[in-house]
């Protein structure tokens, strides 16, 4: 397995620090939006997020965190059921403008799951996407990002990973690519 | 991640520690889910499910049914009152012509101790027992474990005692073999001909003094005197079995420590337990009834991702 880092330490914090800014431009103030971050890896983003953006708002920011194993569409294919992460969110979404969070946009799947679970909270008034990590092929599913940290092109036998200094050590982006056995 | 290490639930006894985890990990998401305004998820939404009931019941079919219901499976429901079994069919024949109707998870009550195992060797659904005869009753147990978990933090270590009819109770073997597999220690407390002899060899301790008892217990379950089981007189009436292991408030107060007290329903007021204590801050039976529902949600959450298609 070889392995290409695609974002470093210093380019993950200008790209975090891009997407607060670009939330901050379209949210305003944040009184009628709420961040919504899919279990278990796009928490990461949502705490980071949260964080920058209260720092520059002086103010505090709704949140919440969504589990989608029950309204996955691959129950059954996998080996093993997933054991669900908790699910956070006290509050109604009903007319709110969420932003859903992951740390990477792929197949497009795991999105509609979480579309589908964030429904049982209300109706919201509109919902965006921010992914850290947009793998921009091979989607099955006809969902884009509104707010997009790296763009990157990989093939199916490759894995993208986003890596947190509170967890790994390191904040980077990694891409993980199999040998070449001609 | 890993899944429990049987294809059926049959009885509590075929569990793991780990496998009771595991149905109360998940327990803990679905509570949160029947909590939601929309109580509701569509994981089973590709999955039938028959309730096979030979035996009255009203809240284990209804809780059975709302958790179903609320995984998004297809329910149809079968009662023995009302069906062919009155002309003579077998169990197996009777249940193979449901399956016939591509049903794939059977929840079955039957009287006969040895009927969920009887029919989980013979048919190609995954069999939950929902009580078979006074063998076990594996739901009740890991609901009732459950609430405990919930009220007091944990189940090992905690001292139970199971009050009433021990010889003819379901609920009572499943919660021994549940809470000792938890770490938790278990007593047995009733009137001798209701204790069955061999029972000390479970590693449960027996007392017949319903005070000792409660002094020495966390937690008191206490069972319905089923009388419909007794075919001959266990005790000499009613009114005397309760004043010897009737729990009232009065008795309830004068203990040194506060209990908690369960029941696994029906109620018979006044009999093994009193309306007020009933009715107590220190009573969880209407937790028990709550959590029922999300556990059954598990059971049959982690059983149908066996289904093979």
């Amino acid at each position: 397995m070889e392995t290409q880092v695609i974002l470093n330490a210093k380019q993950f914090d200008l790209t975090l620090q891009r997407l607060c800014r670009q939330l901050i431009e379209n949210h305003d103030d944040f009184s009628n939006t709420v961040l919504i971050g899919l279990q278990p890896r796009g928490i990461r983003v949502l705490n980071r997020l949260k964080e920058l953006i209260e720092e520059i708002l002086d103010k505090e920011i709704q949140c919440g965190s969504l589990d989608i194993t029950f309204h996955r569409d691959d129950f059954r294919r996998r080996e093993t059921p997933l054991i669900p992460s908790v699910t956070n969110i006290d509050f109604s979404l009903e007319n709110k403008k969420i932003v859903l969070i992951d740390d990477v946009l792929y197949t497009g799947r795991t999105i509609r799951a979480g579309l589908d679970a964030m429904l049982a909270y209300g109706r919201p008034n509109n919902v965006e996407l921010l992914v850290f990590v947009d793998r921009r092929f091979k989607r099955h599913l006809p969902i884009q990002a509104d707010y997009i940290g790296k763009t990157v092109d990989s093939l199916v036998s490759e894995r993208v990973s986003v890596e947190w200094k509170e967890i790994e050590g390191e904040d980077k982006v990694i891409l993980y690519t199999k040998e070449n056995n001609g | 991640m890993d899944n429990l290490s049987v294809d059926h639930l049959i009885g509590i006894e075929n569990l793991t520690a780990r496998d009771i985890e595991i149905i109360f990990q998940t327990a803990d998401r679905f509570k949160e889910v029947i909590n939601r305004p929309i109580k509701k998820v569509p994981s089973l939404r590709d999955t039938t499910i028959a309730n096979v009931f030979f035996e009255n019941s009203t809240r284990t079919k209804l809780s059975f049914e709302l958790a179903e219901k609320r995984l998004s499976a297809d329910v149809v429901n079968f009662s023995a009152s009302s069906s062919s079994v009155k002309k003579g069919e077998t169990l197996v024949d009777t249940v193979n012509n449901i399956l016939s109707m591509k049903v794939d998870m059977v929840v079955m009550r039957h009287p006969n101790p040895g009927a969920a195992k009887f029919l989980s060797e013979r048919v190609k659904a995954k069999v939950i027992n929902a009580g078979d005869g006074t063998h076990e009753h594996p739901t009740q147990a890991l609901l009732d474990a459950y609430s405990i978990r919930e009220k007091l933090g944990g189940v090992e270590g905690k001292k139970v005692v199971i009050v009433g009819d021990i010889l003819h109770s379901r609920v009572a073997l499943s919660n021994i073999y549940a809470l000792q597999k938890l770490g938790a220690e278990v007593m047995v407390c009733g009137p001798t001909t209701l204790i069955p002899k061999y029972i000390h060899e479970l590693g449960v301790k027996v007392e017949h003094n319903l005070r000792n008892a409660l002094e020495w217990c966390d937690v008191a379950n206490m069972l319905r005197i089923q009388l419909e089981r007794q075919d001959i007189q266990y005790f000499p009436s009613l009114r005397e079995y309760t004043m010897l292991y009737g729990l009232d408030k009065k008795l309830l107060n004068s203990l040194s420590k506060e209990i908690v007290v369960m029941h696994p329903g029906p109620i018979n007021r006044g009999v093994e337990i009193t309306s007020d204590v009933a009715d107590s801050k220190q009573s969880i039976i209407l937790n028990q009834v709550e959590n029922g529902v999300a556990i059954r949600m598990a059971v049959i959450y982690l059983l149908a991702a066996k289904i093979e298609r």
